[in-house]
């Protein structure tokens, strides 16, 4: 019998790990990649830029890590952006497993397969008169039941096997279990993942991994060993201000330093939540929606549900608004 | 051979781990290949590629800057006073050609800082300073550095110029006997310097040796700090090696995909149906604690290491007693150790201890949560001031109860004597033990914990 081409394509799916990092590419130095992720509006400290250079030609992972809102999943954004490459993005949480991250096998066209091959078997082994020649021949037809064809790629297998590369974005790993973190650990040193029915699949060209984690629980030691480590603290008044007239166009210099001495007065009081940049940025947002020159008692009162996101916080806060709001605009004014 | 950068790393790292930064090999090629990539002339530059492979959680990124900044800077030697007037041009020579064969003599006398202090690094590295760990390693390890250095030709070359008479000689021997003085003071400076850097962790851990076997009913106030970060490392090191082992079950769920790889052989008819069963059990934890005088000290510690556990201790109720019971979980959970327990204290305690009526207050509150899960463990000297234990209820219990371990502080050799009700109550426990130190309550609880895991 004729058979088919795709009996035939046990071709090997490795390809040579390759990096291609160029002289005049965006990650050369540590002062391109400030000016880069500049451009496509991410403001990022020396050590955030120091960190992506690292991993760009360590070919490592970075962890950031920091409190929510603090940009760490935007920092894989914007580097997607400045190298033009696809971000692939994976949510991680409870229960999260190698059939939802890495691949799944297609098993409706698996049985389908099985069905035709069920049909066809009497053609395929005709002529054979013994059993030992039937399974003979059946031994010689090879095996496609497992095979790449069959694969549905989850994003940890879609981003080894981007044509280009990728940026990879594994978001909030510390929610997932921690079975899971083992199950990581090869793709994130090797760029690699072995699949048992097939074999190992390389990277064609190694991805730029972000992890991020909140700290809602202790990652592995061997999760930390593989990977950059980045912390991203909240930012001083000076960076926050950057970043506040790079996110919100039309905000009015003197508010933006008005609005950032505020959220920075309310860093230092014990509140439940303190407001990071994006809380920041939104404030900001909706400040210019309201078209306000400067802030007043009464507009921070009525806006403080966008910086603040617990009832308790904000029964705190009312009180001393007028002392903080005072503070906020002698520094600016100071300016 | 190592390059001189090469060791100069490897020192930085052996600083950063007494410093408390876990370091591995790993990561020592990845900072070495970072530099590669980035070259030293950077200093910004070169502290943040090392921060970023080397320090891996937000305290150690603290901690590594103050490491890189207290390793990095070098003290610059102090400058020695000015060649006297008196000496003029004459004397200058015959010191260079005197002192012409011995560098360290050079050096002292032209007062030549950096030359003194690469030589001093250099003699260091020979003397093997970032080895030392102990305060009385101090004297010999200066000495060692400084005969490196060639103090003893020093020695001889002043002892020589004294001999020869000559008041020029004697003027120079003086100098030189007074730059040796200030040498000196550099050298001890120098391993004070390294003191810091390298020994710190070794003084720290020696203390921690010593409090994991103090006595828990005789701690220092002033070592409370220290015994409540020692009690959370203990439990944070139970924690991961217990959760690590264990699955999540998915109890009652279809694994569709072993469904299907199973239904193959059948031509894809379902036969063999697969669910996803694996049910690993946390431990469910009731702690029972002794608030009276001399326990009270040691239930704080075990309370503490519990509710370091959290992680891997399914449920945890803590109850107090000195004569009646009360549930102590909220009240632990709401205010700081330290105050939770004095709080404790003031409701309860300070009262004759019953342990008879502590167990039916139990057998009231909470007897019908036991089940076979759960784990309670007694924290008490079992001294009951002569009334009914009530060993009927503790029966009951322990039949009830997967485990009940009896954690006594006592030595066993007073178990039964005057009021102690011990040897009675230890018929009922699975395990009664002496529970003094830390190092004993480290070694229960992962006895607990150890018989939850699967086999």
């Amino acid at each position: 019998m004729r058979r088919s081409p795709a009996f035939e394509s046990q071709r090997p799916l490795t390809v040579q790990l390759s990096r291609t990092p160029v002289a005049d590419s965006p990650l050369a130095s540590v002062e391109a990649i400030i000016s880069g992720l500049a451009g496509v509006g991410y403001i990022a400290s020396r050590r955030i830029a120091t960190a992506l250079f690292m991993a760009q030609h360590l070919s490592k992972p970075v962890l950031v890590e920091g409190v929510a809102g603090v940009g760490k999943t935007e920092l894989a954004i914007a580097t997607a952006a400045l190298l033009d490459l696809p971000l692939i993005r994976m949510q991680c949480y409870e229960g999260l497993d190698e059939s939802k991250a890495l691949y799944e096998w297609k098993y409706g066209k698996q049985l389908l397969y099985t069905q035709i091959l069920k049909d066809r078997m009497g053609e395929a082994l005709e002529g054979a008169h013994t059993m030992e020649a039937a399974m003979d021949r059946l031994h010689g037809m090879g095996d496609m039941f497992f095979s790449e064809g069959f694969l549905e790629p989850r994003p940890l297998l879609k981003a080894l096997r981007t044509e280009g590369g990728a940026v990879l974005l594994i978001d909030e790993i510390d929610k997932s279990d921690e079975a899971f973190e083992a199950f990581l650990l090869e793709i994130l040193s090797a760029f690699q993942v072995t699949i048992p029915e097939i074999g190992t699949i390389k990277a064609k060209v190694v991805p730029l991994v972000f992890l991020t984690s909140n700290n809602v629980r202790d990652l592995g030691d061997a999760l930390k060993r593989r990977c950059l480590h980045l912390h991203i603290p909240l930012p001083d008044a000076h960076l926050e201000e950057k970043i506040v007239a790079t996110r919100v166009p039309g905000v009015e210099a003197r508010l933006t330093r008005e609005l950032v001495a505020f959220v920075q007065s309310l860093r230092d009081i014990e509140l439940r939540k303190v407001p990071s940049i994006s809380e920041t940025v939104d404030w900001a947002r909706a400040l210019v929606l309201l078209h306000a020159q400067a802030l007043s008692a009464d507009l921070v009162r009525e806006t403080l549900n966008v910086l603040l996101k617990y009832e308790q916080d904000i029964v705190a806060i009312e009180p001393k608004l007028n002392e903080l709001l005072g503070r906020a605009s002698g520094a600016a004014g100071g300016e | 051979m190592a390059s001189p950068v090469q060791a100069t790393v490897e020192e930085f790292v052996k600083a950063l781990r007494a410093s408390e930064v876990r370091v591995s090999p790993a990561e020592v090629i990845d900072a070495h290949r970072a530099l590669m990539e980035i070259g030293y002339a950077d200093r910004a530059l070169v502290k943040d590629a090392l921060c970023v492979t080397l320090a891996k959680t937000a305290e150690e990124v603290f901690r590594f800057e103050e490491c890189f900044d207290a390793f990095f800077s070098r003290d610059a030697f102090r400058e020695g006073p000015p060649p006297r007037a008196g000496g003029g041009e004459a004397s200058g020579e015959t010191a260079g050609g005197e002192a012409g064969d011995l560098p360290l003599a050079q050096m002292l006398l032209a007062n030549d800082g950096i030359a003194l202090n690469q030589a001093m690094e250099a003699a260091a590295r020979r003397a093997r300073a970032s080895d030392v760990r102990l305060n009385t390693q101090r004297n010999l390890l200066s000495r060692r550095m400084l005969d490196e250095m060639g103090l003893r030709e020093l020695e001889e070359l002043i002892q020589r110029l004294r001999e020869m008479g000559l008041p020029r000689d004697a003027a120079l021997a003086d100098r030189l006997a007074e730059r040796r003085e200030a040498l000196f003071e550099e050298a001890s400076r120098f391993v004070d310097r390294q003191m810091q850097l390298y020994a710190r962790e070794t003084g720290r851990r020696m203390r921690e040796t010593l409090l994991g076997q103090a006595k828990l009913t005789a701690i220092e106030p002033e070592d409370m700090r220290q015994m409540e970060a020692l009690v959370k490392r203990m439990a944070k090191r139970l924690a991961t090696r217990y959760s690590r082992k264990r699955h999540r079950a998915h109890k009652g769920r279809l694994d569709v995909r072993k469904t299907i790889r199973r239904s193959m052989p059948y031509g894809g008819v379902p036969f063999d149906i697969v669910w996803k069963t694996e049910t690993i059990e946390k431990p469910k934890i009731v702690a029972i604690c002794d608030v009276s005088r001399s326990v009270a000290a040691a239930a704080q510690f075990m309370l503490l290491f519990l509710y370091s556990l959290n992680e891997v201790i399914e449920k945890l109720e803590a109850f107090a007693f000195s004569d009646r019971l009360i549930r102590v979980g909220d009240i632990l959970e709401a205010e700081e150790l330290d105050s939770a327990i004095a709080s404790i204290i003031k409701k309860i305690g300070m009262r004759p201890t019953d342990y008879g009526r502590a167990l039916v207050d139990f057998s009231e509150l909470h007897r019908d949560a036991i089940d076979r899960h759960t784990t309670i463990i007694i924290l008490g000297d079992g001294r009951s001031n002569y009334s009914n234990p009530r060993l009927d209820i503790m029966r009951e219990i322990a039949h009830r109860a997967r485990a009940v371990i009896w954690l006594n502080p006592e030595p066993e050799t007073y178990w039964g004597q005057g009021d102690s009700r011990m040897d009675q109550y230890k018929r009922f426990c699975h395990v009664a033990k002496v529970c003094n130190t830390l190092n004993q309550l480290e070694r229960i609880i992962e006895d607990v914990l150890r018989t939850y895991m699967p086999h």
